[in-house]
Order: structure tokens, then sequence, then C-alpha cells
């Protein structure tokens, strides 16, 4: 933590910033607004979370009656259960959280904008999400898709399918980054550090660029492709050098997902991280029945960065956690 | 010593690695929304000056290095090692030619430096920003020369050699910023 100064107490985020994002917000709304999506609101503070290794949970624990809460990383299970009650097409502009994510990028506490389109292919999705960040910029913005593995293929001329973790460990060391060799990694986390440290920075700033297919191992909560088992109908949207959104063609299967969160928690354990409780709610919502649906995360102060040419969430947020 | 997580790092947290302690000048934290963090550090070896780069996943643990910074009185040399003392406690501390380094071309007994000490021992001397020595050998400068245009070299009392304005005299006594080896000015007592 920063010791207190005397300028602690005031704001990150200029005026101007503070304003930008009541904008956006308010234009968020028109958007969907005007294309019959639903706004709803569900818990953060939440019984059950996400089993996603890669995300940890900030705990709440209410002493007297001995309960544990988790601040949630996304709406997602509650919005799922809302689509599998029949709520149609939803939306939700809702604080998420993830413990120890902080940096330049990052901040324990965000703002997602997340939504579902039932009926929606995830084609179809980039398309509305496409439209969303024109009207969110004001500015006509022209849109790339490229697959997953042929970025690799293009910036490294790597072939994904075939490399094991040796191969990316040799890529890694070509290609300099710092400290490779020293470093121990699993498969997926050697993709991971290859793509943001080699690839990412690489993706054309001033278009969209949608990155689809998503290898298997990190479907997350997608459904694997039909063309091709070894990937995912998982996307995500990159501009301006940022990463600011994430999406599905969701997983509607309950035994399917149940055995991802079981393979999550498998990994959490080997990894020495703890086992989280499966959220049976949510397989029971699976179980009734969730519409075939696409759906979508996306980072609001990201999207305020992007805007503002800022660089850092703390200029973007009021109070991030350095202030709070 | 204690150890520090990745989530502390920050900017002049000192670190030991690959048996050396180290400064952290910058930290930044990277991850894919569904992946691996990582913590991509800019470190500079304090007892080599280097400057290196290094990612470490994030949540690993590295050693803290005690490593402080203190001012301390220089004192004396006797051929092996710089002597400084703390002149708060009068703890006396002994550096070697390694961790004195450049600084020994300005130091002079009574300066006060800034001392790096990893487990208590010298391993970085800086000497004063500015310190005021005297000319002991310099060509006479041209008469009437008070422009400083062209400049000579000087010797000075602690072996160092500066340049200096035409019209500065052997014995004169000036002011040098270390940092640099710039010559300032003429000091009049």
């Amino acid at each position: 933590m920063s010791a207190a100064s005397k300028t602690d107490w005031r704001p990150g985020a200029s005026l101007q910033a503070i304003r930008a994002r009541a904008q956006l917000l308010r234009r968020i709304r028109d958007f969907f607004a005007a294309r019959d999506v639903l706004e709803v609101e569900t818990p953060l503070l939440g019984r059950a979370f996400g089993t996603d290794p890669a995300i940890a949970p900030l705990i709440v624990r209410e002493k007297a009656k001995d309960e544990t809460w988790y601040l949630q990383s996304s709406p997602e299970f509650y919005m799922k259960r809302l689509l599998a009650a029949g709520s149609g097409p939803i939306y939700q502009i809702s604080k998420a959280f993830r413990q120890g994510e902080v940096g330049q990028r990052h901040n324990p506490e965000f703002t997602l904008l997340e939504w579902y389109r039932p009926g929606f292919s995830a084609a179809d999705l980039m398309r509305e999400l496409a439209d969303l960040m024109q009207h969110l910029l004001g500015i006509t913005l022209t849109a790339q898709t490229r697959t997953y593995a042929a970025c690799f293929v293009q910036y490294l001329q790597l072939d994904i399918f075939a490399a094991d973790t040796e191969m990316l460990r040799a890529c890694a060391v070509a290609q300099q980054i710092p400290g490779a060799a020293d470093l121990t990694l699993a498969r997926d986390a050697w993709l991971d550090l290859l793509w943001t440290m080699c690839i990412e920075p690489q993706l054309p700033s001033t278009q969209l660029t949608f990155i689809t297919d998503y290898p298997a191992s990190q479907a997350a909560l997608a459904e694997l492709n039909v063309h091709d088992s070894r990937t995912a109908a998982r996307f995500e949207l990159y501009y301006a050098g940022l990463e600011l959104a994430n999406g599905f063609q969701e997983l509607t299967d309950a035994t399917e997902q149940a055995a991802r969160f079981h393979a999550d928690n498998a990994q959490r354990k080997r990894a020495g991280q703890p086992v989280l409780p499966l959220d049976a709610r949510f397989i029971a919502a699976l179980q009734h029945g969730l519409p075939g649906c696409a759906g979508v995360a996306v980072g609001v102060d990201r999207i305020l960065l992007a805007q503002s040419g800022l660089s850092s969430l703390d200029q973007v947020q009021t109070f991030s956690a350095e202030r709070a | 010593m204690a150890n520090y997580s990745t989530s502390e790092f920050r900017g002049g947290l000192k670190i030991m690695l690959d048996g050396d302690p180290c400064n952290i000048i910058e930290n930044e934290f990277v991850k894919p929304g569904k992946g691996q963090a990582f913590n991509r550090v800019k470190i500079r070896n304090l007892k080599t000056g280097r400057v290196l780069e290094k990612t470490f996943k994030s949540n690993e643990t590295v050693a803290a290095a005690d490593v402080v910074e203190r001012e301390l009185e220089y004192l004396y040399a006797d051929g092996a090692f710089w002597h400084f003392m703390d002149s708060e406690n009068y703890e006396q501390y002994q550096a070697d030619a390694a961790a004195v380094g450049e600084a020994v071309k300005w130091l002079q007994a009574q300066d006060r430096c800034q001392v790096t000490l990893w487990n208590d021992a010298p391993i970085l001397v800086e000497a004063p920003n500015f310190v005021v020595l005297q000319v002991t050998e310099t060509d006479p400068g041209l008469k009437g020369d008070t422009s400083g245009g062209g400049g000579k070299p000087a010797t000075l009392e602690t072996g160092a050699v500066v340049r200096v304005p035409l019209f500065v005299q052997t014995d004169e006594r000036i002011k040098v910023d270390t940092r640099t080896g710039e010559y300032v000015s003429r000091v009049k007592d």
C-alpha cells in the first residue's frame, strides 16, 4: 500500500474523464434500449464463484454466521439463470472483482458490460459488438477477424496444434522474452505468455480485431466448434492495443459444464489453489435448459482508455484500489 | 529474511535475484482475461549497476534483499579498503574497490556519501553530487582570458582530471559536479 499523502483523497480521474464515463454509460443504455435488450441486475455477493483457475476470488466472510460470500468476477452465472428462466435478451452493467489483478490495465474492482442474445451465433454477436463499438466511439471502424491459431502462424511462425510445451518454451526463448528460460509453465500458460508478450502488441490498434477459435483447452464456458473440436467458439475483441471483450457461443450442456468445473478444480488442486464449491444452482439451470445463445463481456474502463488515449485505469476510475 | 510475492512488487522494492541484491525499477502486470498472469519487471542489479528485465509468473515469491541506504561520512583509505562512519551511532563500515567504484575519484575525508548496504556491508558508494577540490596541476592559462571557451585539463588533489576554463590556476579550489565530472565554478575562501 502506498503511504497516505496530502493529495491521496483526490480522484484519479479528471472531471472530463468522469463525464466521459457518464456519457458512455448513457450510450450503452440507449443502444440496448433501441434493440429491446432488457437491463438486469444480479448479485455482486454470491454463494458460489467460477472455477476458472486464472481468476481468484475476493472473499467476504460473515463471522457471526460462519458464512462465505464471493464478490463476483462476472455476472455470468446469474444472467444464465435468468436466460434459463425465460428472460429473453438481457444486458447488465455491473462491477466485477478479481483478487490480485493490479496494474496499468487492471484493478481488482472494475466495470463490466455483459449481454446475452438467445438465438445468436458467436458471429452474430461479434457483429453486434462491432455496431456497439461504433456507436460508443462515434467513429467508423473497420473490423477484421482472425483465428487464434492463424495469429501464431503469422507472428511467430508457430503451429499451435503441432507444438508441444517444449517447442512453445523454445519459441519464447527465441523471441527473447526476458527470463523465459527460467519459467516453469503449463502448456496454456506458455501460449498466454507468447500471446501477451509477442502477439498482442502487434495487433492493429486502429481497427477492431476479433480473435476467434481459441484452443479447446482455453474454451472456458464456450461450446467446442462442431467443425473442429480442437477449438472452441470463443472470441475476443482487441482495439487500441487493449483486450476489450471476451465472448462465447455459450455452452448449454449441463453434464459437460459440470465436467469442466471438476477439471478446473483438479487443476486448482495441482497448482495449490483453493478448490471452489460448484455452483449447483447454475448447473440446475442448465439442466432445466439454457436456450442456445451467445454472450459477451466488455471491459467498460478499458473502452474509456481506448476512447481517451489515457494509459492507466487510475485515470478513468474515480478511485482505483490505490486511492480507495 | 522475508519473501515477497509478485503482488507486492513495486518500484523501489529490493529483492534477491541469482544471488545478487536488486532494486525493482518498474513492474508491469500482464494478464489475458482468461489466462495466466505475469509480472514483467525491470530490475537494477545493485552490485553491478546493470539493468535487466525479467518475467515472473504471478504469485511466485522471491527472497527479499536486506538492503538499506545510509548517509555515511568518509574517513580514510588504508590501501585495501575505504572506511566510512555513521555519524549518528559512530558505527564504521569498510567498502572495497568494487563498492567504491567511480566515487574513488572524488572522495575526500569528511565527505558525506550515500552508501548502499547489503547485509550491513557497503556495495555501492555514491560521492556527494558536488565536491570542492584543489587543483594540483594545470598549464598556466593565457592572461586575461575569462571566457572559458576552449578549456584545458586540470589534475585535482584526489587524482581526478577535469576540464577547466583557461583562467583556472594551480592551487585554486574548484567545484565539480561528480555526476557528470564537469567543472562548475571557482571557489574563493
